[in-house]
């Protein structure tokens, strides 16, 4: 599969040279204390994970589920700590929540008292930017996301993969350099879950975010992202950082008809049924 | 993403049913309820010109009875001395109810130290306490409040209480992701998820709040509805008797509508939530 990527994309490859995201050796334990058993359990999450992300990179972080994407997500989006190494974000250290670094939740995490028009301007409401303004941008945003006629409706009145189309809009009224997205689509039946990918894809080729993709599905990082971390569990490390040969493919294409598409799925499938003992 | 899809519910199409059948008494509740007031007042009036007059007053003798004591000014008279008493006790239960639960939530030491009163208090029949409330806040409106509050602001209380504390993780967690500052995750997440709880009490305090308010009165001074009640009920005027009785119930409707108005128009969004599971 390198060598397929090295003659692929060789754009993207220039593209990763100024970093935006630093893992270095970040280690992290969760102690959890079973109803059995009287001393607490030492879980190792996240073992010396390494990796550099790239400036307008789309990464997927695959691995079956426990193996500490979700994690490493929410280290980086400052939300839980670690406990060995370093991660820094456009070379500060990550400490806390950034403005520039928004979250796509696997649940869309929609307020529910809300309507979708108010639910989207809530991040900018936050940062105390006048209701006019961060209306307006809102507005434009749902426009892109395709959900201009339902700016009045509350998100229960909505299929989740509108729901998650609202998700969506939020995350980007920052503009933000980094968009974290767990698992966004997991909750979705599938021919939704392609409408999302495919849609979602053609907004990032325009706004050009650097993307950190959350999936435990094998088809959904190969089609979507630049780069492939492949995480393995317990403890949760990453074995492989593997390059889509369908990069190329997935804007206004159809990646699913590359000639590598079933070999790398193959690839893929191999490394992560290697890794269960 | 230009053409979101929505499901658009399709509505059977069903023949009218006959005039008088089962069905279309079913489907004109409206037209039910009002026969069965109709009738009910039929048999009152009947049987009411035939019993005792001690015993039962017909209605006709309680429309005369009305007219009299409202064009006396009695009925106006008494009906201010109760409700200016029950306006100060009901804004102090949902103000202080509010501020009470809202404290307890979010202090949980103010949790520990409050909550067996609260339990005790709650136990007991508040009714039981009205004669030494009586002794310590006298007989006029101090004491008509005090004993208002003391049986209708629990409910509040325990219901701001668990709806802060019932507010999902998750919507704690977009707070959080988005960076909001403390102040923003509890008036802008934490309130508005708790409101539909809080409306619930207020609903329930409103009932609570008129049997206090008349129970008050029966203890204490010969004064507002609860006094003509008891006035009335010494003497055997019985038609009299009715006139406050109805009163406090049209008084008890009227309220407990509005708040129900006001408590389905801010909680629509929960009723769309659990429709949707
Ligand atoms: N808050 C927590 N407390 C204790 N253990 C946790 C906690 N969150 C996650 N874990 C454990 O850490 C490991 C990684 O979890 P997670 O990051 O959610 O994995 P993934 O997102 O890949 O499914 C799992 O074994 C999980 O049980
Ligand atoms: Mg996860």
């Amino acid at each position: 599969m390198t060598a397929v990527a090295t003659e692929g994309v060789p754009v993207r490859a220039a593209a990763r040279r100024q970093s935006i995201l630093e893992i270095d050796r970040v280690t992290k334990f969760y102690t959890s204390r079973d109803a059995g058993s009287a001393e607490p359990k030492r879980i190792t999450a996240l073992s010396s994970i390494t990796a550099s992300v790239g400036r307008g990179e789309f990464i997927a972080l695959l691995g079956p589920s426990g193996c500490g994407k979700t994690t490493l997500l929410r280290i980086a989006a400052g939300l839980t700590g670690w406990d060995e190494g370093s991660i820094a974000i456009a070379g500060a250290r990550v400490n806390g929540p950034r403005k520039d670094a928004c979250m796509v939740f696997q649940h869309f995490g929609l307020l529910p008292w809300r309507t979708v028009l108010s639910n989207v301007v809530f991040p900018l409401e936050l940062d105390g930017v006048p209701a006019q303004s961060r209306r307006e941008q809102a507005m434009d945003l749902l426009k892109l996301v395709g959900l201009e006629k339902y700016t009045e409706h509350f998100p229960h009145e909505l299929s989740g993969g509108m729901q998650q189309r609202v998700g969506i809009a939020r995350a980007l009224m920052r503009k933000p350099l980094l968009l974290f997205m767990d698992e966004p689509f997991g909750a979705l039946d599938a021919q939704t879950r392609e409408r999302l990918q495919e849609d979602f894809l053609k907004i990032w080729s325009t706004i050009g975010t650097t993307v950190l993709f959350v999936t435990h599905s094998i088809d959904e990082a190969l089609v979507m992202s630049d780069r492939i971390f492949v995480f393995t569990p317990s403890p949760g490390r990453i074995k492989a950082i593997v390059e889509s040969p369908l990069a190329g493919e997935r804007i206004g294409g159809d990646p699913r008809a590359h000639p590598a598409y079933g070999p790398s799925r193959h690839e893929l499938r191999g490394m992560l049924s290697g890794s269960e003992p | 993403m230009s053409n979101g899809v929505v499901d658009v519910a399709v509505r059977p199409v069903v023949s009218k049913p006959a005039f008088g059948s089962l069905r279309w008494w079913l489907d004109h509740p409206n037209a039910v309820r009002t026969l069965s007031v109709a009738v009910f007042l039929a048999l009152w009036e009947y049987f009411g010109l035939k019993v005792d007059p001690l015993f039962l007053a017909a209605p006709s003798k309680i429309v005369e009875a009305a007219i009299e004591v409202t064009r006396s000014g009695e009925l106006l008279h008494a009906f201010l001395a109760t409700f200016y008493p029950f306006a100060i006790g009901m804004a102090i239960t949902i103000v202080g109810g509010i501020l009470v639960g809202v404290a307890m939530a979010q202090w949980p030491l103010l949790e520990y130290i409050l909550d067996p009163f609260i339990n005790a208090l709650y136990a007991i029949p508040r009714i039981a306490l009205v004669p030494l409330i009586m002794l310590w806040a006298g007989l006029a409106v101090g004491g008509k409040v005090v004993i208002l509050v003391s049986i209708a602001i629990f409910p509040v209380i325990i219901n701001t209480f668990s709806g802060i504390r019932d507010v999902r993780g998750s919507m704690l967690e977009v707070g959080h992701a988005y960076g909001a500052t403390k102040a923003q995750i509890f008036f802008k997440i934490v309130l508005p998820a708790a409101i539909p709880f809080v409306m619930t009490g207020i609903r329930l305090a409103v009932g609570m709040g008129i049997i206090g308010i008349i129970v008050g009165e029966f203890f204490t001074a010969q004064t507002g509805l609860g006094g003509m009640i008891v006035t009335y009920a010494n003497v055997f005027a019985t038609a009299k008797l009715f006139v406050p009785i109805i009163v406090i119930g049209v008084m008890g409707v009227v309220l407990t509508e509005l708040v129900q108005s006001v408590e389905r128009r801010l909680s629509r969004w929960r009723e769309l939530e659990r429709d949707r599971g």
